[in-house]
């Protein structure tokens, strides 16, 4: 990489990996069905007919719908909901259900459960679970939305044994004559409680009827804590950022529930807690951007300390009014003012002088944020959100000097060991998300500006207690202010999609144990028979606590199989793992859902072939995925890659046919044809590659990568790519160079991007609505994408070029001699060279 | 405790000398300015043994009073009196001594009023004595500073510094910088040189001034201070006419008056650059103390009037002066007060152990744009705090934030700060209850009056740096330490006022007009003074409300029209009696419009190598004046004996050395004091029974200390009331009369059962009401039928429309235009328990707290001289 680059190309860096050897073969033959299978995008890939699916037994397939609980009948109850507006008849749904493939299978339970494990057959034995490379894990989407689930208003039943505590389930052994059930987790024979005295099969509740796999409870438990919203907002910004700030801000105390509670921090140089109940004067409390305060401190300074005589004199302290209410307030009582307040936000006032950043105290401003909530509201569910246009430069936490002529650190400074803050503000914010996280507060951190803002720093704030992070040019964009605004939208309840101070735990069945979890979590350090000592993340524990949860959010649980190779499970033995998620609802009602699933055992020496087809691999490489942006956080990024390719290979090795030494040979199942394409891809994307990002970029997208649901995941490791020509309706195409045609429009996402790339010769044709093939996509997805409109030879169509294989380089273009597609210029491996190493050393004898 | 007197040295006093022995009294003959002594006294003139009567042609004629003997009858012995003194003249009554026989001050300043009251005082002459501070003259500038500017304590300086020594006269000047001229004087030129600047010696850098003198047809000029030839700039040449004076003299007061001003250029600014004009901060106490008592409501009123007279440049139509606000009990306010606001906004720090300021812009605002947004937050103040139960306070924090608020706004100014209790609060400078009684006439008396914590002298020194300035407003009800508490405000040109238990009826009048004067009151900011002197001597050491970072450079956070520096000089070398002494006072300050000036004073001093010219020219005012600052700055580091001892031995020792050397030969039995000074032992009596150095435990500290306080800042006129006060006869004043009636000597012989007398002092005033007066008299004055009905309490002198109250309010007005402080008047009944506080003004007589009386005082001083004679 050096000289200037011709303009408007993107060169990637020339990776070359110890483990590749560029061999240029025939890839042609055998990849091709994958390759040019439509179903290289997410959208299509469960299209495929039923009927493809080799190899896979009903046998095999049978006990396991009906162990999970989808019998046919709970199936074709299922669909009657979904589709009884359809008139379609029972009995077809019957049928199809029987006839269902793996695919479908996954489908539903991911419906039903948000569950989507990595193998759907495991393994009988810890040993041959290693052999499989992929662990047995699952992706679980723990507040999944389910319009069809209407929670039941009474307590879960437990079991009582007192390290087991799991939840009275569909799996559970039911002696409706004795009134007693067996817990399917430890065995224990527990007595129905009185209030389920006319139990019996024909009377049954919710919890043991198969279609509740998954069911929520409304619990009552302590006094209602009403959501609490607190806004910590930067002053340092440009008066037209701060004006569109004002106004995104203004607009969302009317999008708030009207008896939630709001607060506004605002900081510059130095820091404001604003008291926002008195009349008259607006008041507000001032620290110094450089000190930092205990917790005690700050509740003492903001004059939220309990009289202690009341301890002294013996009294039993009554109980008083939360003595916060004068930061936090309502919003129905404090619209107006909140309103003129922000409204009359001034611009930080000190005098920034010529080559000084502002001085900005965001660690400051974000401890006393933790610190106010910490004192007030502890384990109530509270949203802190930081809106910030610039690294915090001043006090601890500080990212860069105020010197405008040290630049911020980039990866080069982290890789040399240069980057002077780094350290002590990534400790810094971390020690702070973790106060945060254990009373149950979520961070957001919307960063807005051309620079970088110290994500790579205070990134954990959101990581560790489920926050929101977004990242844009400036508060005065559509980005901004339409993420910020979808924050608060509403589900078909009418209800927010957020919810506060969950904690996860997680159940499993004897053979198996919980490695870790990889998510938007914090451990809880609850140890349990069923926590496993190999950990996979953050593991250690068998709950976790996520502060800030959302539909879609979604964690990587992690799970070892620790059945010995010489106990045979008995024939027809299920595993189970119960998700028991307890959080506050965004209408502040407790709730607890309980999701409770169960998968067959396989011996791996005789079925090899029905757990192959019990692959899943969209999750796999997503599981894959998050593990390997998980150690990309604490190790060096040609590590991480290395591991991967490890993995792959090893993968390739155990599942694919092939003669030794005959790289030609070698074929992969079609439950595995997709997986080494995501892992080119994921080598590819700025998950695990920094060239060409800041250490913002990277944290930013990581933070996304390892909380969306697979579909967002799957688009993020390999965007999507849309034709639109003339010649017919848009179609999904080839992630590849060869898509890029002159007459073509192409659309593509990559979840953080929308690129709408104009083909060479579609220049005259500009005006043909391109806008309306972004707009779905634009409406829906948090965060909002960048929306990128980029032509041939455009600045901006790196985003594109960045992203497609490159299949026709400098290096190859007229070896071809074809005309179509556009050549990249990089030296970076195309999808095929990939491949055809992979294959290499798949059948390599050698290892 | 009495005042504790010297013990008797070993030999001489084995038996007490007969009152008879004590010898008669002369004073030297009256002595025209500039003339020669003229002999000595006529013997015997005054003796004490001759019946009253005409004592010379300058003696003392008898206190004829209508009223009869002294009510109270011989004054009973305290413990301590001087050794010979009071017991031993009290005792044989046949020795009685006649006070009018003694000198009287109100006879010396009545003497001087009609010699030389009303007349113009021109100061074209070197070494003129001026008359004193409290005659009525006009000053006319011909090429001295006005006395009002400079007094010295002695007008002809010794030549030698062996004669000076010999003498034990301290050699000094009273500095008024900022004095304020009366109407029918001219104020100060204003000199512009533009970019030049002023023109300066090359060497010494005195400013130009008419000491100058030009030489080489006016190309140069010798330095009158340093001697040193320096050019001419072309712009300033001038031809030099056939006396060798500049032609142009008179066009230029440089050239011709002894005080004038100078625009500073960008060299003498700050950061070289034009400074912003000062700033003004109210900083409120808002703990329950201060809401319970009324005063936050009553000043947040008052504020709304007062600060549309915030000083002004002549002819300026609005104030430059910002202001800004702060309240605080154990946490900080401040307020936002932009005018583009609708609604004041507060910020409250509560981060006291590193104050900080929380806001920039919209803190120090110009009044007349944000009158509406201030007249909302005044108003705002007092309810918000209405309900408040914090008793809690810190103070060193609130200095700190004001002066870093004028910091940040990079101007230089006045924080006014209303504070109510100690500073309890967990806060740097927070102060601890230390007062105690124990400690009174011990060697760590001293220690009652030395700063508390350190954080207050740091926060000082950064005052003094940033020109931040304090004023401060106690309002104690119990000890409130004001010798640390003051100790900003003393340093930093600030004033301190005390109203003990204060109360709106009663206190908010004195209150208010207190500080309406000290905000109205001309000002500088950011005042550097440098006194220069000719060859021969130098200023040593300076006393007053000041800040020196050097030995040099006098620095004044600011300096307003009442607070005086005292300078004290020394001999480095012989001094000529042709050349003179001459001081120039430079003070480079900003004005209250932010404009950066020079204010040049100088003066131009006689020298004579004959002691007896020194005598002649003493000034006794300041003699005392410089005595009392001496004395209260020595006794934070010396025992309060020792001090008073000092003072004793000092006055003696001058008094001998003008017996020894000027006057003629006589019977050591005589006291013959020099003219000069014949008044100056009963100042120096009154100033070693002042409440300072007189040891009581029947006072409190804190009026100790904030006696101590004010003396320290005090110009020479206000020492004069203190130490004399005016005890003014009204029950036969003339209703028809002008002005304030001659006082009478201040001495409780002075007072008739029948009367009514005014007692003035410029911090108190009484009116002293005796049992006999008539109750026509009474019922004038107090509408009320007699004696008995008369109350104490408050306000119980009304103002009535008859000819009496109407001249007596009068009076009280008129004296209050005289002094820079508001004071509260008291009735005082005879006989009643509210007399001991007046009777401790009563100077003359023995101290009710200790110290004797004037004639005590003076056969003590004749007994010390007697010795040092033999």
């Amino acid at each position: 990489m050096s000289g200037p680059l011709p303009k408007g190309t993107y060169k990637l860096p020339l990776q070359v990996d110890e483990d590749f050897y560029f061999i240029l073969l025939s890839y042609r033959v055998c990849v091709q069905p994958v390759v040019e299978a439509p179903s290289l995008t997410r959208g299509l890939l469960t299209c495929i007919p039923p009927a493809s699916c080799t190899g896979s037994p009903e046998s095999a397939l049978r006990p396991c719908i009906e162990v999970s609980g989808v019998s046919a009948a709970t199936a074709r109850e299922g669909r009657e909901r979904d589709c009884s507006g359809t008139g379609t008849s029972a009995l077809s749904l019957f049928s199809e259900a029987v006839m269902a493939t793996y695919q479908e299978f996954i489908q539903q339970n991911e419906d039903r459960d948000g569950v989507r494990f990595s193998w759907n057959l495991w393994p009988s034995s810890r040993l041959e679970a290693t052999r499989l490379v992929v662990p047995v894990s699952c992706l679980f989407t723990p507040l999944k939305e389910r319009p069809d689930l209407p929670p039941v208003q009474y307590e879960p039943v437990q079991c009582s044994r007192a390290n087991c505590k799991a939840v009275l389930n569909p799996l559970c052994q039911v002696d409706f004559r004795a009134k007693i059930w067996a817990c399917n987790f430890c065995f224990q024979r527990n007595p129905f409680p009185p209030s389920y005295a006319g139990i019996s099969d024909v009377n049954q509740p919710a919890e043991l009827m198969p279609q509740f796999s998954t069911i929520e409870y409304i619990v009552q438990r302590g006094p209602q804590a009403p959501l609490i919203f607190l806004y910590v907002v930067d002053t340092c910004l440009e008066e037209e950022d701060l004006q569109a700030l004002r106004e995104s801000l203004q607009m969302s105390l009317s999008l708030l529930p009207p008896d939630a509670l709001v607060g506004l921090i605002t900081f510059g140089r130095m820091v404001q807690v604003h008291e926002l109940s008195c009349e008259g004067i607006a008041k507000s409390y001032v620290f110094r951007g450089t000190k930092e305060f205990t917790a005690k401190q700050i509740q003492e300074m903001l004059g939220l300390m309990r009289p202690v005589n009341q301890a002294v004199q013996g009294r039993p302290p009554a109980t008083e009014a939360p003595i916060s209410c004068r930061f936090l307030q309502p919003v129905h009582k404090v619209d107006m003012n909140l309103t003129d307040l922000l409204g009359e936000l001034q611009r930080d006032p000190w005098p920034v002088p010529q080559g000084k950043r502002p001085l900005r105290s965001t660690g400051i401003a974000l401890s006393i944020a933790v610190g106010l909530l910490e004192g007030t509201y502890p384990n109530t569910g509270a949203r802190v959100m930081l809106f910030t246009g610039g690294p915090p430069t001043q006090g601890p936490g500080m990212v860069v000097g105020d010197e405008l002529k040290i630049p911020i650190r980039s990866w080069h400074d982290i890789s040399k060991d240069n980057a002077r803050h780094l350290k002590k503000a990534t400790k810094y914010y971390e020690a702070l998300a973790n106060r945060s996280a254990v009373n149950g507060h979520c961070i957001d951190i919307y960063a807005c500006a051309l620079d970088q803002t110290g994500l790579l720093e205070m990134k954990c704030c959101s990581n560790l207690t489920g926050g929101h992070i977004v990242m844009g040019d400036s508060f005065n964009t559509s980005l901004f202010k339409q993420t910020f605004q979808r924050v608060f939208s509403k589900d078909y309840n009418g209800e927010f999609r957020m919810a506060f101070g969950g904690t996860m735990e997680v159940k499993t069945s004897r053979e198996l144990k919980v490695s870790g979890a990889i998510g938007p979590c914090v451990s809880l350090n609850a140890k349990g028979p069923c926590v496993s000592e190999s950990e996979m993340g953050i593991g250690g524990t068998s709950q976790w606590k996520v502060c800030g949860l959302s539909p879609s959010t979604t964690l990587a649980m992690y799970f070892e199989v620790v059945n010995q190779h010489n106990a045979p499970i008995p024939q027809g033995g299920r595993g189970a793992i119960q998700f028991i998620t307890h959080y506050q609802h965004s209408n502040t009602q407790r709730r607890i859902r309980v999701t409770t699933v169960a998968r067959n055992w396989a011996d791996a020496q005789s079925q090899i072939q029905h757990i192959e087809t019990s692959f899943d691999q969209e999750a796999s490489a997503v599981l894959m995925a998050r593990l390997g942006v998980f150690r990309a956080e604490s190790e060096e990024g040609p590590d991480v890659l290395r591991w991967l390719d490890r993995q792959l290979i090893r993968l390739c090795q155990k599942f694919g046919q092939f003669n030794k030494d005959d790289p030609s040979s070698f074929r992969l199942s079609e439950s595995l044809s997709l997986y080494p394409q995501f892992m080119f891809h994921l080598r590819r994307s700025p998950f695990l590659q920094v060239f060409n990002n800041s250490p913002d970029e990277s944290s930013y997208y990581r933070h996304h990568f390892v909380r969306q649901d697979l579909t967002q995941s799957l688009i993020m490791i390999q965007p999507i790519l849309y034709s639109y020509s003339f010649y017919g309706p848009p179609e999904p195409v080839l992630l590849d160079s060869s898509s890029i045609l002159p007459d073509r429009i192409l659309l593509m996402d990559t979840f953080f991007q929308l690129v709408i790339f104009h083909g060479e010769t579609i220049a005259q044709w500009r005006k043909a609505g391109y806008q309306d093939m972004a707009e779905e996509i634009l409406q829906t997805r948090h965060p909002m994408p960048r929306y990128i409109d980029t032509e041939h030879g455009g600045s901006q169509a790196r985003f594109l070029l960045s992203k497609v294989n490159p299949s026709q380089t400098h290096n190859n273009l007229y070896s071809w001699g074809q005309e179509t597609g556009a050549p990249i210029l990089t030296d970076d491996v195309s999808l095929q060279v990939f491949m055809d190493h992979l294959k290499k050393l798949a059948v390599s004898s050698a290892t | 405790m009495g005042h504790a007197p010297q013990s008797p040295p070993s030999p001489p006093a084995a038996s007490p000398p007969m009152a008879s022995s004590m010898g008669s009294m002369a004073t030297a003959p009256p002595m025209g300015m500039g003339g020669a002594f003229s002999g000595p006294p006529p013997p015997g003139s005054a003796g004490f043994q001759q019946p009253p009567g005409p004592a010379g042609p300058h003696g003392f004629p008898p206190q004829q009073g209508p009223y009869g003997a002294p009510v109270a009858g011989p004054q009973p012995a305290f413990p301590g009196g001087f050794p010979g003194g009071a017991a031993q003249m009290a005792g044989p009554p046949q020795k009685k001594l006649d006070p009018d026989s003694i000198p009287s001050t109100t006879q010396v300043i009545e003497d001087d009023q009609a010699k030389r009251g009303g007349q113009a005082y021109t100061t074209n002459q070197r070494g003129q004595v001026p008359p004193l501070v409290t005659t009525d003259f006009v000053v006319q500038d011909q090429g001295n500073a006005s006395p009002r500017f400079m007094r010295c304590t002695a007008y002809s300086f010794p030549c030698t510094a062996d004669l000076a020594k010999q003498c034990q006269v301290p050699l000094a000047t009273v500095i008024t910088p900022f004095a304020t001229i009366p109407k029918n004087e001219a104020p100060l030129y204003v000199v512009n040189h533009g970019e030049a600047g002023p023109l300066r010696c090359n060497r010494c850098k005195a400013y130009m001034c008419p000491y100058m003198q030009f030489i080489d047809g006016g190309r140069r000029y010798q330095c009158g201070f340093c001697s040193c030839v320096n050019e001419v700039p072309a712009f300033y040449f001038q031809h030099l006419d056939h006396m060798g004076r500049r032609v142009d003299m008179y066009e230029r007061p440089e050239l011709s008056l002894g005080s004038y001003e100078y625009i500073a250029t960008l060299d003498y600014c700050r950061n070289n650059r034009p400074p912003s004009p000062p700033a003004y901060i109210f900083m409120i106490d808002v703990s329950y103390a201060n809401i319970k008592s009324g005063l936050v409501k009553l000043l947040c009123e008052e504020l709304k009037t007062l600060l549309d007279s915030l000083p002004r440049e002549e002819g300026a139509e609005s104030s430059a002066v910002r202001v800004g606000f702060v309240t605080y009990n154990k946490v900080l306010h401040f307020y936002n007060v932009k005018s583009a606001l609708a609604q004041p906004q507060m910020m409250v720090v509560s981060d006291v152990a590193e104050m900080f300021v929380p806001l920039l812009d919209g803190f120090l605002v110009n009044f007349h744009e944000s009158r509406s947004v201030i007249n909302n937050l005044l108003d705002q103040i007092p309810d918000m705090f209405g309900d408040t139960n914090e008793s809690e306070t810190v103070f060193a924090p609130v200095i700190q934030a004001g002066m870093e608020a004028l910091k940040a706004a990079e101007c230089s100014g006045k924080l006014f700060i209303f504070h109510s209790s100690i500073p309890t609060a967990e806060a740097p400078g927070k102060l601890k209850n230390r007062d105690d009684k124990k400690l009174v006439n011990t060697d760590k008396e001293k220690t009652l009056f030395q700063t508390q914590q350190r954080i207050y002298d740091q926060l000082s020194k950064e005052c003094v740096s940033g020109g931040c300035s304090v004023d401060l407003f106690l309002f104690p009800s119990q000890y409130i330490d004001v010798a640390t508490m003051g100790e900003v405000p003393l340093h930093t040109g600030g004033s301190v006022y005390k109203y003990c238990n204060f109360q709106v009826e009663a206190d908010g009048d004195n209150f208010l007009s207190d500080l309406r004067k000290d905000v109205e009151k001309p000002i500088g900011f950011d005042a550097i003074m440098r006194v220069r002197t000719s060859t021969g001597f130098r200023a040593t050491d300076f006393f007053g409300a000041v800040y020196m970072n050097n030995t040099t450079d006098v620095e004044m956070a600011a300096v307003d029209c009442d607070k005086a520096v005292t300078v004290e000089f020394k001999h480095d070398d012989a001094l000529s009696e042709e050349a003179g002494a001459l001081i120039q006072c430079a003070l480079l300050y900003t004005t209250i419009c932010g404009q950066r000036r020079l204010r040049i004073h100088n003066l131009a001093l006689n020298c004579s190598s004959q002691l007896a010219d020194l005598y002649k020219s003493c000034e006794t005012d300041a003699l005392v004046n410089f005595f009392a600052k001496s004395a209260y700055r020595a006794m934070v580091t010396q025992p309060l004996k020792t001090v008073r001892d000092i003072l004793v031995s000092q006055t003696a020792h001058m008094l001998a050395c003008y017996r020894k050397n000027c006057a003629s030969p006589s019977a050591v039995s005589q006291l013959i004091l020099p003219d000069a000074m014949k008044v100056f032992p009963v100042y120096m009596n009154s100033l070693m029974k002042s409440p300072v150095l007189v040891g009581s435990v029947e006072l409190s500290t804190d009026d100790r200390a904030f006696h101590r306080l004010l003396v320290m800042g005090m110009g020479v006129e206000e020492t004069q009331a203190l130490f004399y006060p005016r005890l003014i006869p009204l029950h036969n004043m003339d209703t028809a009369g002008e002005g304030v009636p001659t006082p009478v000597r201040c001495s409780e012989d002075r007072l008739s059962e029948g009367g009514l007398f005014l007692l003035e002092n410029g911090r108190h005033l009484f009116l002293w009401l005796g049992q006999a007066c008539p109750p026509d008299l009474i019922q004038s004055v107090f509408n009320v039928p007699s004696f008995a009905h008369v109350s104490c309490d408050g306000n119980s002198l009304p103002k009535l429309d008859n000819p009496h109250s109407e001249r007596l309010w009068s009076i009280i007005d008129r004296i209050a235009v005289q002094r820079p402080h508001s004071m509260k008047l008291l009735v005082v009944k005879q006989k009643d328990k509210t007399e001991m506080p007046f009777r401790q003004h009563l100077v003359e007589d023995k101290g009710v707290h200790g110290g004797s009386s004037y004639m005590d005082f003076l056969c003590y001083v004749h007994r010390e001289i007697r010795q040092l004679l033999t």
